[in-house]
């Protein structure tokens, strides 16, 4: 069996993912971009260990670690939104221009 | 580290002779004690309740007991030693403080101690009032241990150092009461008639250290009286020189005349310093180099003996013409120092000491007295005196005791040490001198006994109503009246030497005539000079007139007005030296100074400056703080170029950070 259509879905997902950092405005749909990204991440790992037929499974417990960072990663970036949010009344990404020079 | 030597280690000596124990020992107490006082007044006199007073009365009070401590030890067993504290050392001559403990120096301390003690006491009274109150007993007291770190001397550094700082004492008293340009004058005078004379005396010290190649006087005492062909070949010109150091500090013609204006300063100073101490130290010095001058420099000696003869003659006549009751006693001083002086130049070192010992009481006690009287009149002149005898009996008493010790009757002091330096004139042969001194003896009594009439005799010239002195005042005067008394009972011939004994116990081969009994010559030719003296003063100024217009009958001209101008010396002095000087030479020092150094320096100066500002211009200014400037605006403008590019929006930094992907990606695929 072929990698390839796994590895082009893998692309597209990365793809779409910097699409939506790079054009979305709200701030809650960028984190969500940055999870497909780590998604299409993921994919790669489990698509690759089964190709290399590592039987440690090295792919798949790394899979399981990214989802694990990522969870906690969206919930710090959530709690920063929130923040913000509070503070500004909005979650527009342009609005927050807090580290310029 | 301590160094103990007994003295008699170094020359022959009798058995009996003691290192002193542990008296000798801590003798330096006595010497360090005033300088620790002296402090202690300056930073808290003023606070106490005598304002400085107690604790220099307690220090020499101290100073008091050890020397009669140390002075009984003397009597009974004879003292001998001296200590050295190595300080250091310049090339071979090791720098040496310590303090000697023999009899002469002994005799000294105890001179010192007592009358310090009986000045201070008096001074308190005295000075009662007066400003500058506690200054003045910070500077008596470091009198009074610049006068022991002088005659505790064992090395002749140290001597110079005491001789320089009681010079210095000597300068701040006489001018204690400053504001008055009159003082202040006598004071330099004081001080620069003295620095003279010391120019001499430093020179002989270095002339004796560098051929003995000591500084210690006992080495030197035993080089010259062993043999020693280096000391030997300069003993005459040392012996000169060092003796025109003991001319300034003692006043000897022609340098006597700084001590007449010293009288400036407060009377108990004139009695401490300028009559009873102080002014011996140009003796003591003879006396502690003595077998120096005895054994290789008895040419030095002749003219040592010269110049006292002159001095005790001269400075007599002078004060037969004083007005001023301090001034008779101060040419008086300059007299009997020069019997002093005489003493010594004839080989009579016992005598001469002797003469020392009485003078410091009855001449102490002449001043102290007349302090009293000028405390009562409030004035020097005894033309403003007369008739105090009434009003002032204590006084008067102890004054006439004082008078007659001088003037040489038995039983009082002076006339046992007078008749001894007469009777060694008449054994040594110097018959002329013999007769000048006699001659002195009959002036002493003269001029004596017109003060103590026109002081106390006659009626009353002055203003207001003078009354007798506190208690506090004359019981010094007859405590050192009591001295003057019998302070002469210590060397009569035949019956009682002790003072003989008291005074060679550093027994450095001095060879001199020791009377086995009275010279009844010497004794009857001084004795009737003394009477005459008196009688005539009487007949002159009681029988014939009275005191105030007695001095009518005396004013022989021209020698009454040779005599009221000093023989002219100041004027000498002014004339051919302090003018010249003043005028010529300090005129072309401070052209040279202007013209010459000060354009050297001007100029060096300017180059300097120039330089300066060469370098602060172009090294400075143009180099290193340019290139700190260029680099922080060059940093300034750099960050605000580079600052737009932190826009703060996230997105256009991952746009960025995508880009450099990208871009090292396509690097890295077309590299590979």
């Amino acid at each position: 069996m072929s990698a390839q259509p796994f590895l082009i879905a893998a692309a597209a997902l990365f793809s779409m993912g910097i699409y939506g950092i790079l054009v979305r405005r709200n701030a809650v749909m960028v984190l969500l971009s940055i999870e497909l990204i780590l998604n299409a991440v993921n994919i790669n790992f489990v698509v690759f260990n089964q190709m290399l037929s590592d039987v440690l499974l090295n792919g798949q417990i790394f899979a399981i670690f990214v989802i694990t960072i990522a969870a906690a990663e969206v919930g710090i970036g959530l709690a920063i939104v929130l923040m913000l949010f509070r503070n500004r009344q909005t979650a527009n990404i342009n609005e927050f221009d807090l580290m310029k020079w | 580290m301590v160094v103990n030597y007994n003295i008699n280690l170094l020359a022959e000596a009798k058995a009996s002779y003691t290192d002193g124990g542990i008296f000798a020992e801590f003798a330096w107490i006595i010497v360090v004690l005033p300088f620790l006082a002296a402090l202690l007044i300056t930073f808290f006199g003023k606070n106490l309740p005598l304002k400085g007073a107690e604790i220099a009365l307690g220090s020499v009070f101290f100073i008091f007991l050890y020397s009669c401590i140390l002075f009984y030890l003397n009597i009974t067993k004879g003292v001998a030693s001296e200590f050295f504290v190595n300080v250091g050392s310049i090339g071979s001559f090791e720098i040496e403080f310590g303090w000697v403990v023999d009899g002469l120096s002994i005799m000294m301390y105890f001179v010192v101690g007592t009358v310090s003690l009986l000045v201070f006491i008096y001074a308190i009274n005295y000075m009662e009032g007066e400003i500058r109150y506690t200054f003045f007993f910070t500077s008596l007291t470091l009198f009074a241990g610049s006068m022991l770190v002088l005659v505790s001397a064992p090395t002749l550094l140290q001597l110079l150092i005491g001789w320089e700082l009681v010079g210095v004492c000597s300068y701040l008293l006489i001018g204690h009461y400053w504001e008055e340009k009159e003082n202040s004058s006598a004071a330099m005078k004081a001080f620069i008639t003295n620095k003279v004379a010391d120019v001499g005396l430093m020179i002989g010290i270095i002339i004796l250290a560098l051929t003995t190649g000591t500084l210690r006087i006992s080495e030197i005492l035993y080089q010259a009286t062993h043999d020693y062909e280096a000391i030997k070949s300069v003993a005459y010109i040392a012996g000169i020189l060092i003796f025109i150091g003991a001319m300034g500090k003692s006043a000897q013609f022609p340098l006597h005349v700084w001590l007449p204006d010293a009288m400036a300063g407060p009377t108990p100073v004139s009695a401490l310093m300028h009559a009873a101490t102080m002014v011996t130290a140009g003796v003591y010095l003879l006396g502690r180099l003595f077998p120096f001058y005895q054994g290789i420099a008895h040419q030095a000696l002749d003219v040592v003996l010269i110049f006292g003869v002159i001095t005790l003659f001269s400075a007599g006549l002078i004060a037969i013409v004083q007005d001023d009751l301090k001034k008779v006693l101060a040419y008086s001083t300059v007299s009997q120092l020069g019997y002093m002086v005489t003493a010594m130049g004839s080989g009579a070192y016992t005598a001469g000491l002797f003469h020392l010992w009485t003078h410091a009481f009855f001449k102490a006690l002449l001043f102290l007295g007349a302090g009293s009287v000028i405390h009562a009149v409030h004035t020097n002149n005894m033309s403003e005196m007369g008739g105090l005898r009434k009003e002032m009996p204590r006084t008067f008493m102890t004054f006439i005791i004082g008078t007659v010790a001088l003037a040489g009757l038995p039983p009082l002091a002076g006339f046992f040490s007078k008749d001894e330096i007469l009777a060694s004139l008449n054994h040594e042969g110097h018959n002329f001198f013999f007769i000048i001194a006699v001659a002195g003896a009959f002036i002493t009594a003269f001029y004596m006994t017109r003060a103590v009439l026109l002081t106390f005799y006659g009626e009353y010239r002055g203003h207001g109503h003078p009354h007798e002195s506190d208690s506090m005042m004359t019981t010094p005067l007859m405590v050192l009246a009591f001295f003057a008394a019998v302070a002469g009972w210590v060397n009569i011939p035949g019956i009682y030497t002790g003072f003989t004994n008291w005074v060679t116990t550093r027994k450095n081969g001095i060879i001199e005539h020791h009377p086995e009994s009275f010279d009844y010559f010497a004794l009857f030719s001084g004795l009737f000079a003394g009477l005459a003296g008196i009688g005539l003063a009487y007949y002159i100024y009681q029988v014939i007139s009275n005191p105030e217009n007695g001095d009518e009958k005396i004013k022989f001209q021209p020698v009454w007005r040779v005599l009221e101008n000093k023989y002219y010396l100041d004027d000498f002095y002014f004339k051919y030296i302090v003018d010249p000087i003043k005028i010529t030479f300090a005129k072309s020092v401070d052209k040279f100074n202007t013209e010459i150094l000060d354009r050297f320096i001007n100029n060096f100066g300017n180059v300097a400056s120039f330089l300066g500002r060469v370098v602060y211009d172009k090294l400075d200014q143009g180099g290193i703080d340019k290139a700190l400037n260029l680099t922080s605006t060059g940093t300034d403008t750099l960050g605000s170029k580079v600052k737009l590019i932190q826009t703060g929006k996230t997105q256009q930094y991952i746009m960025y950070f995508l880009t450099g992907v990208i871009v090292i990606s396509v690097l890295v695929l077309l590299v590979l």
